[in-house]
């Protein structure tokens, strides 16, 4: 069949769109938002299951599939607009392109997501991993204005717009940010920009987890909003103790008060990072999450951070874990059995703890999925929702676990 | 409505609270939008969520539509009912659960007034930021059905960057909890979905909200211009400086003349083409240098006169007129169309003259006040519509400020929905597949089609989301 597939994509893309795989699977690699759908449409009708790529640097390429779709011709910033803080740019195109092309016009997307700088935007998207800068700039979600999706029964949907306020129609954006690619492939997103802080300041305190968990409460509790706080296992920082680090971004004046202000509080010693390794360090700090075959994020209230970092290390282990110590999502990576991570979910639902899989070897998502514990009459509505944008079944997505 | 459906619904809520008489149905005729008018055939006032599931089940069973309604305040004809339809008003829901100060949280009923609840909440220093103009009588239910916004949702978001979780009676009866109070969702983010719904997804009975802290500082400024360009780029300039202001707003001459002439008037220059209202907040230091950056570029834009106030007292004074200008309007005429519609920012002062432009062709008075920080318009248009040969006119104008909008990269509606107002509108903003989608969304929640039929997407436009379906098989 694999002859057939290739045959039949080179007829639609072109001999250039389409090769194969490493393991010798069909490689589609669509240049538009219309040949991806067409791509898509054509699957549909033969019942060919469709395995999504970005740049190949966050999820395993080994979800079963009788062809790869590649965002990686999608690769474009389509459109950069200063005045109004508003790009659009395609699912493969890769992040640390996209900062270097805003950074010339003095212009930011607030999102620092686990991974690989060269990340793709879709993968970003898709699987709403938002980092420590959701502190102070929230989740995926509020930079995403809107998306067009090719559905897995190859249709074209333009969800939102590319104004920052839209209430016409109801927000299809939010089921594709985050939906794991379950709802259908991002082919091209609107994304709400900032301008780049003038001050950006990194500080980071070292000591034991409950000192900087405290302190963290303290910090949230006064007034200081940094852009982000956010507390750090000693594998993924890799120091001897645990590290919270500070990013205050502002006006100069407004951050230099801040650091007056969280130097006063409390009795951590807070040491400023150099302008030359600030970088580097967030940076090591997100690549940490690819550290090891499973990543997960459980989405605590403030108050709950400790109690469920004992989860983790009581269900897990320590891990390489990253908190938002503010807004309380945490990300763990490691190396894991199905079992455990079952119970582990099934620990976090009982205390009314989403727990989402973010990243994992096919067979785990399969068994687990990324969603799961969902409650009453939730699972009703995604199951409609997934026959709505994919009624063949195409995409190989595990939403769900085969529980 | 059946005499057995009304005696079915009076033994859920009680007699009293079922109204059916003409006259009593009167007060549901209409929302805040004065062109759209339709009588429900049964109100029904439910006080409790099992109140609210069992009516719907009711309703299910004998496969009767409905319409929920907070206080009547939307501006888009989404609240209206048909007499073949139930409204559900829920406005008797209306307590505040739960109060959360150190995790900044508040369960509601969807009857909650908006400004109530920050007035519950301010002994703690926090508030509720979503601020729409009706906040004194709106309620959150109705927020959350139209993903309501307001001046102060430039820096911090609108509705739906504030509700974490939801408690909803699906059209068919069943109930099932959507989010979490942390706000991350358990599974896809149907918190999100459901928020601007306007109310076809199902009701809401139980509403989490996220609080904000009071801000240590905040400053007001006001500056005035000799031409609306001037004040439009004095907007993009402080966007672009890295400056989010809390609001952003912005009058025109004729809403100023409309504000100085009324019991409102705040000393805002009647002579000024355009009014700036810039509010800075955040922490003291932060506010201080933000404020000399934002009067700098305010200068450099041709500001003529800058205040700046930032006490509680003077600022409430800069803000007055603001606030008040529907309410000064409203002396203007009978009727107020107030319109709302966005561009990207860039596009404002074309946009403005476009609107002039329209307003001359079409001789009508059109004021202007507007979230200029996010490009959201408010064109308002005061008229009678007892003369059908204005009425006429106002509808022509508003539809003519659409498109222009829409022909600019905009967007028909920015915080009031689409409702039954700009259904003929919605096919210029998206295709078929688009709109196909969005009502087979719908009916993810909702199969049977019951909740609020007939508003958002206009049905003969969607493409048939199941035609590949059946092709294929």
């Amino acid at each position: 069949m694999s002859d057939t597939i290739f045959t039949r994509l080179r007829a639609l893309l072109g001999t250039t769109g389409v090769e194969r795989d490493s393991h010798g699977v069909p490689r589609a690699t669509p240049d538009s938002p219309d040949s991806l759908s067409l791509v898509c449409r054509l699957a549909h009708e033969e019942g060919w299951k469709i395995r999504v790529e970005g740049r190949g640097t966050w999820l395993a390429p080994d979800a079963p599939a009788d062809l790869v779709v590649s965002t990686t011709g999608l690769d474009q910033v389509v459109s950069v607009s200063p005045a109004d803080l508003v790009a659009t740019v395609q699912a493969g195109a890769p992040l640390e392109a996209l900062r270097r092309r805003l950074a010339d016009y003095g212009m930011w997307l607030a999102l620092d997501p686990p991974g690989r700088p060269e990340r793709s935007i879709g993968s970003i998207v898709a699987t709403a991993t938002a980092g420590p800068l959701r502190h102070g700039f929230g989740p995926v979600r509020d930079h995403v204005l809107g998306c067009t999706v090719a559905t897995g029964d190859g249709r074209l949907v333009n969800a939102g717009g590319r104004v920052v306020k839209n209430v016409a129609g109801y927000d299809l954006t939010k089921l594709h940010v985050g939906g794991f690619g379950g709802f259908g492939i991002i082919a091209e997103v609107h994304l709400r920009l900032r301008a780049l802080p003038r001050a950006d300041l990194t500080l980071v305190a070292r000591g034991t987890r409950d000192t900087l968990t405290s302190a963290a409460r303290d910090i949230v509790a006064g007034n200081l909003l940094p852009g982000a706080l956010e507390l750090l296992s000693p594998a993924l920082a890799a120091e001897a103790d645990w590290a919270l680090a500070t990013r205050l971004t502002g006006t100069e004046a407004a951050v230099q008060a801040d650091v007056r202000r969280l130097t006063s509080l409390g009795e951590l010693s807070w040491v400023p990072l150099p302008a030359d390794r600030t970088a580097g360090f967030w940076s090591t700090a997100a690549r940490g999450s690819l550290a090891g075959p499973v990543t997960l994020r459980l989405g605590v209230l403030g108050d709950g951070v400790d109690d469920a970092l004992d989860l983790l290390a009581h269900d897990l282990d320590e891990g390489l874990v990253s908190a938002g110590a503010g807004h309380g999502m945490i990300r763990w990576t490691g190396d894991a059995v199905l079992d455990r991570l079952r119970a582990l979910r099934r620990a976090a639902a009982a205390r009314e703890v989403p727990m989402t899989l973010e990243r994992a070897p096919w067979p785990i998502r399969r068994a687990l999925g990324h969603f799961g514990a969902y409650r009453e009459g939730v699972g009703k509505i995604v199951g409609r929702l997934r026959g709505t944008f994919d009624p063949g079944q195409c995409l190989s997505v595990a939403l769900e676990g085969a529980e | 409505m059946t005499p057995s459906l009304l005696a079915a619904l009076s033994r859920v809520v009680g007699r009293q609270w079922v109204r059916h008489r003409k006259a009593e149905l009167t007060t549901y005729a209409m929302d805040g939008l004065p062109t759209h008018e339709s009588l429900p055939g049964v109100v029904v006032m439910p006080e409790t969520p099992a109140q609210v599931r069992e009516i719907l089940h009711l309703l299910h069973l004998v496969q009767v539509p409905f319409v929920a309604r907070g206080a009547g305040t939307g501006l888009s004809g989404g609240a209206l009912a048909d007499p073949d339809t139930v409204l559900i008003t829920l406005t008797r829901m209306n307590r505040i659960l739960e109060i959360d100060p150190v995790l900044r949280r508040a369960v509601l009923q969807p009857g909650v007034v908006n400004a109530r609840l920050s007035e519950a909440v301010l002994p703690y220093g926090l508030y509720y930021v979503p601020d729409p103009s009706s906040q004194a009588a709106c309620t959150i239910g109705g927020n959350v059905a139209e993903n309501a916004g307001g001046p102060h949702c430039l820096k911090y978001g609108v509705t739906t960057n504030h509700i974490v979780e939801l408690e909803v009676v699906l059209p068919d009866g069943s109930v099932t909890r959507l989010g979490s109070s942390q706000g991350e969702p358990w599974g896809p983010d149907l918190v999100g979905l459901f928020v601007g719904s306007e109310g076809m997804f199902g009701i809401a009975t139980e509403i989490t909200v996220r609080l904000e802290r009071i801000p240590e500082s905040v400053r007001t400024m006001l500056a005035d211009f000799s031409t609306v360009r001037s004040a439009s780029e004095a907007v993009s300039a402080i966007i672009a400086a890295g400056i989010v202001p809390a609001a952003l707003e912005m009058m025109d001459r004729a809403c100023v003349a409309a504000v100085e002439a009324s019991i409102y008037a705040a000393g805002y220059p009647t002579d000024a083409a355009a009014v700036l209202l810039v509010e800075l907040d955040g922490q003291a230091e932060a506010v201080e240098s933000e404020a000399a950056t934002v009067r700098e570029i305010l200068g450099s834009c041709g500001a003529r006169e800058v205040r700046s106030a930032s006490t509680a007292a003077d600022r409430a004074r800069l803000w007055l007129g603001r606030k008040k200008a529907f309410g000064a309007m409203g002396r203007i005429a009978p009727d107020l169309a107030v319109q709302d519609a966005v561009v990207p920012r860039s596009a404002l002062p074309a946009i403005m003259d476009q609107i002039e432009g329209i307003r001359r062709e079409y001789q009508l008075t059109i004021s202007n006040v507007f979230h200029a920080g996010d490009g959201n318009l408010h064109p308002n248009i005061s008229f009678d519509r007892r003369n059908p040969a204005v009425a006429a006119r106002v509808r022509a104008a508003c539809r003519e400020i659409m498109a222009a909008c829409v022909a600019v990269g905009g967007s028909i509606t920015g915080e009031h929905g689409v409702g039954n107002d700009k259904l003929d509108y919605m096919p210029w903003i998206f295709d078929a597949d688009t709109l196909g989608a969005m009502r087979a969304v719908r009916q993810a929640f909702d199969p049977a089609e019951m909740a609020n039929p007939g508003k958002v997407v206009p049905v003969h436009a969607c493409r048939e989301w199941t035609a590949v379906r059946s092709a294929r098989t």
